[in-house]
């Protein structure tokens, strides 16, 4: 069993096969866990694609499965795992939290209050939000 | 306030919900306190400390980036045996609270008349942008905290501590992994080298608002 954390995701995939620093999975497992869709163009999601690394296709993809760490790493985004490659955070890159940023469009999140109730900033859509952190610490 | 569209979202950066419990439940608030165990909100929008602000209109648009919410760091001019503050210097630091609380409760009312609503060109201006070693950072912090909720704290501590190496300037990162004392406050003498460390840097990055302390 793998956990692969990517966003606000953390997906337990029994069939995922870790080896060193490549992480095999199915294309459907792929999407499960990132969203992320395996096409003849490579990964895409919407209208973006990362293609296989060139001339590395035939290590990156073997008939369905992918080592989405070597994908990811190629799309510019950090890979973290654990010793054991039991739990791999997908992380997203500086360029890209700055393009959104940039953007000026608060970057949507959900996240539970001490009762459990879940909260997504985008419910608050349509009214003016104070988003203000603090900590116990 | 209560007619206007307007709502308070907290954001507690605590990995351990019991730890903001007891602080939300003495303030009983009447607006929602979210609990960020992974620090999510501080990745998203890159924050490196506590308390900062953005100020989202109705449409979703920032128009405050991260900021400081109104603190000042007053703090640092503790006598360290008695643990006060300077009178000047509190003043200085309510002055700072209360002028800011002002500037919010203003945008409620006005909206992107308010004086403290940016223009786009000015609130992009105001941005401080994540570089790849952040980025990694924020990965390092998020696996050790998977780790840490698994009884795995060795391995955990590994990763911290390259979050850490990788992003000095993330005082939510370093005060969240470090040692805490009795009162759950990570304000030990490490704390104090690091804020000595600082020197004529800041703890708290300047508000830019009319008022505020520079």
């Amino acid at each position: 069993m793998v956990t692969v954390i990517h966003e606000a995701r953390e997906t337990e995939i029994a069939a995922a096969r870790a080896d060193g620093d490549a992480l095999w999975l199915s294309s459907a497992d792929v999407h499960r866990a990132t969203g992320w869709t395996l096409t003849p163009e490579g990964l895409c999601h919407g209208d973006s694609c990362v293609p296989a690394p060139r001339g590395r296709e035939a290590e990156v993809v073997r008939g369905d499965e992918v080592d989405l760490a070597a994908f990811w790493r190629h799309a510019g985004h950090p890979v973290v795992r654990d010793g054991a490659g039991r739990a791999w955070v997908l992380g997203t890159g500086a360029r890209q939290r700055a393009h959104a940023l940039r953007s000026l469009e608060a970057p949507d999140f959900t996240l539970p209050d001490l009762e459990g109730r879940r909260h997504a900033l985008s419910d608050y859509r349509g009214r003016k939000v104070f988003l203000v952190t603090w900590a116990s610490w | 306030m209560k007619d206007q569209p307007f709502v308070v979202l907290a954001v507690a950066l605590d990995a351990r919900p019991d730890a903001a419990r007891p602080w939300i439940e003495a303030a009983r608030p009447s607006y929602p306190c979210l609990i960020d165990r992974d620090h999510r909100v501080a990745e998203l929008y890159h924050m490196v400390n506590v308390p900062q602000a953005v100020w989202i209109d109705e449409t979703g648009r920032m128009v405050r980036p991260t900021e400081s919410a109104g603190a000042y760091e007053g703090f640092r001019a503790m006598d360290r045996t008695t643990r006060k503050v300077p009178h000047d210097v509190v003043a200085i630091t309510s002055r700072a609270k209360r002028t800011y609380v002002e500037a919010v409760r203003d945008w409620a009312m006005l909206g992107p008349s308010s004086v403290h609503a940016f223009a786009p060109e000015v609130a992009a201006a105001h941005l401080t942008l994540p570089d790849e070693p952040v980025a990694l950072a924020h990965a390092h912090f998020r696996l050790g905290q998977h780790l840490l909720r698994q009884g795995k704290e060795a391995e955990a501590e590994a990763h911290f501590e390259e979050a850490r190496r990788l992003y000095p300037d993330s005082w939510n990162i370093w005060r969240q992994t470090a040692a805490v004392d009795a009162r759950g406050l990570a304000s030990g003498p490490a704390f104090w080298a690091r804020v000595d460390a600082l020197g004529s840097r800041r703890y708290y990055a300047p508000v830019d608002m009319e008022g505020m302390p520079g």
